[in-house]
């Protein structure tokens, strides 16, 4: 039963992966990293279950929180081309007129 | 309790192959909507429905503790979290000028990407 699960997982990463090679646009790719970490999370509480060991749902849920930020931090570096670092002063006002 | 098991065990595993089924029909949406906006929409169905699916078919599996408890927090965490990805997604793809694929003024079928970054 759970292999069955399993196997529909995995069909649906591999169905994110073929999205993210082709998606033409960076917002299909980070939309289909983002439905593949949603499937990771999943993937690993089944596999959990099915191997008789329950802790893994901690790793599942560390995943969910990861994959979450993850997919935030894309964006924002995308959108700024930077994490979140001060701006050195220099650019400082011109970041402020390119907005 | 244990005469009930049976019971349990079917109807955790009809949640179980729904999800599935949701995940597959997300996994497909993904690959065949012509457009970065309809294919949110796919996500969301993965996101939701195939997540919630799955993790109640899982609940069902052991009796109320830990495990249920860790199950309900990673659903609540997710309940929470994927509108908000799927929310920012959009939004940086619409700041960033990415025009949602109309089929009115005649467009092929895969959606003219404005943007191309």
């Amino acid at each position: 039963m759970f292999g069955a699960v399993a196997a529909a997982i995995l069909v649906t990463m591999l169905l994110a992966i073929i999205r993210l090679a082709l998606g033409p646009v960076l917002y299909d790719r980070v939309l289909a990293a983002n439905t593949f970490g949603t499937a990771t999370v999943l993937l690993i509480a089944v596999l959990g279950y099915m191997n008789g060991r329950p802790d893994f749902l901690d790793i599942a849920l560390l995943y969910a929180l990861v994959n979450f930020v993850g997919t935030l931090a894309i964006l924002k570096f995308s959108r700024y081309g930077r994490l979140g670092d001060e701006l050195p002063d220099s650019e400082q006002n011109l970041q402020g007129e390119k907005d | 309790m244990d005469a009930l098991l049976p019971i349990v065990n079917s109807i955790s595993w009809l949640f179980l192959a729904t999800g599935s089924i949701f995940l597959l029909i997300g996994g497909i949406g993904l690959l065949r909507l012509p457009d970065f906006y309809a294919r949110t929409h796919a996500a969301g169905v993965i996101d939701t429905l195939g997540t919630g699916l799955i993790l109640i078919g899982l609940m069902m599996q052991e009796e109320i503790g830990l495990n249920t408890f860790k199950l309900v927090l990673i659903g609540f965490f997710l309940f929470f979290t994927s509108p908000t990805s799927s929310y920012a997604v959009a939004h940086a793809a619409w700041v960033a000028g990415q025009k949602p694929w109309t089929n009115s003024n005649g467009n092929t079928k895969d959606a003219k990407e404005d943007v191309e970054s």
